[in-house]
């Protein structure tokens, strides 16, 4: 598995952990949203940074708010044609305000990315071979222009008069820029 | 008509390059058949029982005379020579091989035509009125907001992965011709009090195994608002419908299970709470859209022509195309001319690649290059002036065009059923030829008069039993095809769901049971202006159960 960011692929500062696992003294770590509902004040009190992984269904919707000071949020693709997680996304970006890294796990693919990058995904974690090697050649499928408005948090031109048109920048394709914890935390 | 800019150009000509790239890759191996499945979806490409089919959409059914003069190309270089008209007025190729596709899609784009979302669990093609802008009951003109619609939902980020197909149809007119009722977004454009356009919104109708008539959720809703009011459904859809079994899905079984008090709570507050700035509709952009379909100058006449009386007094055959097939115009003088592809005794909707040719050259002599498609797969020329009709009918008989049966008992509308459909459980296309073939197009039709005849091959009701007069569906018993009748639906402003009569009938029998309906009928109408759903209205399924059941031996379980 690799982590991919609009730069690139870049290393992944946060250590995933199981909801058994001892929870370590210092590095940034991720838990499952059931870990962070029962262990707030634990993690919250704690330094390094704790991001929450997210699965889709009833708990998600329910706690997105909650959620948006984390520094991260994974939100899991349990299928690619669950969509159910480009809606957490524009709410979490768009009405929740959340500003850390979003970050798209599981069932990541290549022809799904330009529509996760344009809902406020920014981080991606690949395991799918073909997406792999598309990402490595810096190749990104689709038109890199629009017929609706996306994610605020996602920088678009409009590309002229028409009120929902919308284009994705011309090199790297519109991003917040690349967070992680060894950059801002 | 809408014509691409720049914009939408480069868009349509991405899109083919992408779905030309996915192609490579699953010919090359990199995409599996799962992984590629909902790709080659969302360009229109099935998997069907003998080859793939590609169904391109003709937005809300307008199309002019260059567009299917390329339609007619396409059947010819890239399938058997010929099409196939659909009820959600998209054209479905049969034969087309997985390799050409690509070139088909940029085929198309050369003429501004795509097949983006004509499948695939998104929001498919938005569908229209096919009388829009020529009727006379028209409050106002449904396409500009199917295509702001069409345009908003191309490609959306947030709604590419619904739990199910996503539809929606909008009508312009008092009487509702686009079935809006049956979709999971059905609007109607209607004026408030103080004469400003809104809509009154339909959530929840649908039918395939569970039917559904749409539920009102609004009823004005403000032009301004309407992107924003369709967003806010949309995402409750995509955040609560159920994704556990496909044929639970749809919205309607979330209006269903949720009650449309509390789904109508849902979808108001996610309203509330939308960006207002993002998605309200500006009135100078509705006026931009809205100009692409302002009617074309036609000259005024006189409502009456003296041609077409001689000719009606002298041919039959014309004076009932006249009374079937010819509709008035808005436009004194002129006429809606509907092109019946229901010849009787062939598959409803097919048309060869030369008739397509000929309608295209029709549209460009007399009704100023534009064509519709219908929801009940039939082709119209919308602006012919009345003098011009004896010559359109000539050249519409010369190609097999001119069957005088619209709105009729043979104007079946019937899915591919048995023989082209991998889901489908018995025929549907043979059965609607013999129903044809039963009733004709001549003295005994025009006798029973409007009558929908609606077929489908299985329980996904693709050709819309549910809201037929009379519906059939085609099932499979024990090794058996067996037809289970419906009476009493309707797609229109009354919309509702058929009732089923009894136990089916057999492959060879079902049509003796449909003659003994429409006998019955005759039989207890009140006179010749009571049609079979004024009448089954006033008098209920019991006198054609009796029929059926008791004193005929149509029954056979």
């Amino acid at each position: 598995m690799a982590l991919w960011r609009l730069g690139g692929f870049a290393d992944d500062g946060f250590a995933r952990l199981a909801d058994a696992d001892a929870l370590p003294s210092d590095g940034a770590v991720i838990v499952s949203l059931g870990r962070w509902l029962s262990e707030r004040e634990t993690l919250t009190a704690r330094p390094a940074p704790v991001g929450v992984a997210v699965e889709a269904g009833a708990d998600a919707q329910a706690h997105l708010a909650d959620l948006a000071g984390r520094p991260l949020i994974a939100l899991a693709f349990a299928k690619f044609a669950d969509g159910r997680a480009f809606s957490y996304a524009r709410l979490l970006r768009d009405r929740h305000g959340f500003r850390g890294e979003l970050r798209a796990t599981g069932d990541v693919l290549i022809d799904e990315i330009p529509l996760m990058l344009r809902c406020g995904f920014d981080a991606f974690e690949v395991e799918n071979g073909p997406t792999l090697a598309a990402l490595e050649a810096g190749r990104l499928p689709g038109p890199a222009i629009h017929y609706q408005p996306a994610s605020g948090a996602v920088a678009e031109t409009s590309p002229g008069p028409r009120p929902w048109l919308r284009a994705s920048a011309a090199e790297d394709r519109p991003l917040s820029r690349p967070r992680g914890p060894s950059a801002d935390c | 008509m809408y014509h691409y800019d720049d914009f939408d150009q480069a868009f349509v000509d991405a899109r083919v390059a992408q779905f030309r790239d996915q192609v490579d890759r699953r010919l090359a191996g990199d995409l599996t058949e799962e992984q590629f499945r909902p790709h080659r979806l969302m360009n229109g490409l099935y998997l069907q029982l003998h080859a793939y089919m590609l169904r391109v959409a003709i937005p809300y059914g307008t199309l002019d005379a260059r567009q299917m003069r390329k339609l007619a190309e396409i059947a010819r270089v890239y399938d058997r020579g010929y099409g196939h008209f659909t009820t959600r007025q998209n054209i479905q190729y049969n034969w087309p091989a997985l390799k050409d596709t690509p070139d088909i899609l940029a085929e198309l784009a050369s003429v501004e035509m795509h097949a983006i979302q004509t499948s695939g669990n998104c929001i498919r093609n938005v569908t229209a009125d096919h009388f829009a802008g020529v009727a006379h009951d028209e409050i106002a003109d449904p396409r500009p907001y199917a295509e702001i619609l069409r345009q908003w939902s191309s490609l959306h980020p947030e709604f590419s992965f619904l739990p199910r197909k996503f539809k929606i149809a909008v009508n312009g007119a008092t009487h509702d011709r686009a079935v809006i009722q049956a979709h999971d977004i059905g609007l109607q454009v209607v004026r408030n009090e103080g004469g400003e356009i809104g809509f009154a919104v339909y959530v929840g109708g649908g039918l395939g195994r569970t039917p559904f008539v749409g539920r009102k959720v609004r009823a004005f809703l403000p032009e301004r608002d309407l992107l924003g009011y369709v967003e806010a459904i949309l995402r409750v859809y995509n955040l609560e419908g159920r994704r556990d079994n496909k044929y639970k899905a749809r919205i309607k079984i979330l209006m269903h299970e949720k009650t449309l008090e509390t789904l109508k709570g849902e979808i108001e507050a996610e309203f509330e709470a939308r960006d207002r700035a993002l998605l309200d509709l500006p009135p100078e952009e509705v006026a931009r859209v809205a100009a692409f379909f302002a009617p074309p100058a036609l000259e005024l006449k006189k409502p009456v022509s003296d041609r077409v009386e001689r000719r009606r007094d002298k041919d039959a055959r014309f004076a009932s195309f006249l009374a079937a097939n010819v509709t008035p115009h808005k436009a004194p003088g002129h006429v809606v001319v509907t092109v019946s592809l229901k010849p009787i005794g062939a598959p409803p909707g097919d048309c060869s690649a030369d008739q397509m040719d000929a309608v295209a050259d029709l549209a460009e002599d007399y009704s100023h290059g534009e064509i519709r498609v219908s929801h009940e797969q039939n082709l119209i020329l919308p602006h012919v002036a009345l003098g011009d009709l004896p010559a359109v009918y000539d050249r519409l008989a010369s190609v097999g065009l001119a069957t005088p049966n619209a709105g009729q008992i043979s104007d079946i509308i019937a899915c591919p059923g048995l023989d082209y459909c991998a889901l489908a459980t018995a025929r549907s296309i043979p059965v609607a030829e013999r129903i044809a073939q039963k009733f004709g197009d001549g003295a005994k039709a025009r006798a029973i008069g409007p009558l929908k005849v609606k077929i489908s091959g299985c329980i996904n009701a693709c050709g819309h039993h549910h809201v037929g007069h009379i519906g059939i569906l085609g099932l499979e018993r024990a090794g058996e095809e067996t037809y289970q009748i419906t009476l009493g639906g309707s797609g229109d402003e009354n919309a509702a769901i058929g009732q089923i009569v009894g136990p089916g009938f057999s492959y060879e029998n079902v049509v003796e049971a449909v003659e003994t309906i429409v006998e019955t009928y005759m039989g207890l109408r009140a006179d010749a202006s009571e049609t079979f759903l004024d009448a089954f209205r006033r008098v209920g399924l019991a006198p054609f159960k009796e029929a059926l059941y008791e004193r005929s031996a149509g029954s056979d379980i």
